[in-house]
């Protein structure tokens, strides 16, 4: 096993680099540990200064994960490449919309995606919830703060899942399938699967409290 | 207002995750546009929504992109479009006026009879959006469904077997549920429902009448 410890080469300026452990094992396996990284600081880097370093740091983090998340989905590799880099592209040109108080940037990302997914595969609409008023102040420190910790949480807390549920939790997010798809792949009886995504559900609660 | 009747978790996490049918999706995004609490939960589901695609690095599932991706993207950005949606007042919440194109008065109604009229929204094939307008204390024909049925109180209210459903309220009723809505007293009953199977009226006539009222 190669183990290859480099920090990320910085493109575009200079953005401290997150220490990158990569290890190479059987097969294809990429393990990659990125430290802390302030992602919402580059998001906002990108909202508030259009700064096109924080811009690079995040489509590296980011845009080999939209691939990957729309590949699993059933998205062709050529079409999953034009679509994750047109997702960082809506990253860019509406980052005014991004609230750190509200969501991580792995979260917004993640929306992004979403939508794009359905535009390409299903030629649908996407109907939103009314945007609430917010207003012109400043967000909470403490609430961005919660938003930014949001999804190491929630990542370390899916990998204590035991691996059913945790399947089952990637299935419903990635494909486009209802649950009785879900049932017909898997051969698990629908009521299985309700429960199970069910207990998964309660269990993630459990984890972050 | 007070809500009593919410999506179910797996709904919301559904709409989360992009899987839901457009009739469906626009019943939950009205609902949520109209309730704090459904906002909340389904901004947890998103969070795992992004906690998902974070993780596919642990799962192997993370996919390098073309060589000079990056690049070519950089070089064609173009200006930040720096506008925020103002929050929009209207008769109904944002993502119905979408749909309706304006407000009540927008609304292209046909008559179903007995003062129960119905406006059929443009969604995506799949599933069916509607509105219907139920005149004070009269019934909706009994019915049965074969899919699931997501029906939203905007104004006035209903009750049926199960339960009062009052503004905001959103009953889901699946193959189990035959039920006869009948509209308060009082005020007129307008709600946002959405079907992924047609409607299983009891009565013959209405039964006739489906193809050509498509409900």
């Amino acid at each position: 096993m190669l183990l290859d410890l480099a920090p990320h080469a910085p493109m575009y300026g200079s953005i401290p680099p997150p220490m990158r452990v990569v290890l190479r094992g059987m097969g294809n396996a990429v393990i990659e540990i990125v430290t802390e990284t302030d992602f919402t600081a580059l998001m906002i880097a990108v909202r508030d200064r259009q700064d096109k370093t924080a811009f690079a740091a995040l489509f590296q983090h980011f845009a080999p994960r939209v691939k990957g998340f729309l590949m699993k989905s059933g998205t062709d590799a050529a079409l999953a490449e034009d679509c994750a880099q047109d997702v960082m592209a809506v990253l860019w040109h509406k980052a005014a919309l991004y609230d750190p108080a509200r969501a991580s940037v792995a979260t917004w990302v993640f929306t992004i995606a979403r939508n794009r997914r359905i535009d390409v595969a299903r030629k649908a609409r996407r109907p939103e919830p009314e945007e609430l008023d917010w207003g012109e102040t400043e967000p909470d420190q403490a609430d961005v703060y919660e938003a930014g910790q949001e999804t190491a949480r929630l990542v370390a807390a899916m990998a204590d899942l035991p691996e059913k549920q945790r399947a089952l939790i990637q299935r419903a997010f990635y494909a486009d399938l209802s649950h009785s798809e879900i049932a017909a792949e898997t051969g698990l009886p629908l009521g299985t699967i309700k429960s199970r995504i069910r207990l998964a559900l309660d269990r993630l609660r459990q984890n972050l409290s | 207002m007070s809500i009593r009747h919410h999506l179910s978790d797996p709904l919301l996490m559904a709409y989360a995750a992009g899987n839901l049918p457009e009739a469906f999706s626009l019943v939950v995004a009205t609902h949520v546009s109209m309730c704090d609490g459904c906002r909340a939960q389904l901004a947890a589901f998103e969070a795992v929504g992004g906690a998902v695609l974070e993780g596919t690095v642990l799962e192997g599932d993370y996919v390098a992109m073309a060589d000079g991706a990056l690049e070519s993207l950089i070089a064609r950005l173009g200006v930040p479009d720096m506008a925020k949606p103002l929050p929009k007042r209207g008769d109904f919440p944002a993502p119905l006026q979408d749909y309706i194109g304006g407000g009540l008065a927008e609304v292209k109604w046909r008559n179903l009879g007995l003062g129960v009229r119905q406006a059929i929204l443009p969604t995506a094939k799949g599933a069916t959006a509607r509105l219907l307008y139920i005149p004070a204390g009269q019934a909706v024909p009994d019915h049965g469904h074969r899919g699931t049925e997501l029906t939203l109180v905007l104004r006035g209210a209903f009750r049926d077997a199960a339960d009062r459903f009052g503004p905001g309220d959103v009953e889901v009723a699946n193959e189990d549920l035959q039920h006869t809505p009948v509209a308060e007293a009082g005020e007129a009953c307008i709600c946002l429902a959405a079907t992924d199977a047609p409607l299983r009226f009891n009565a013959l006539i209405p039964r006739l009448l489906q193809p050509l009222f498509r409900i």
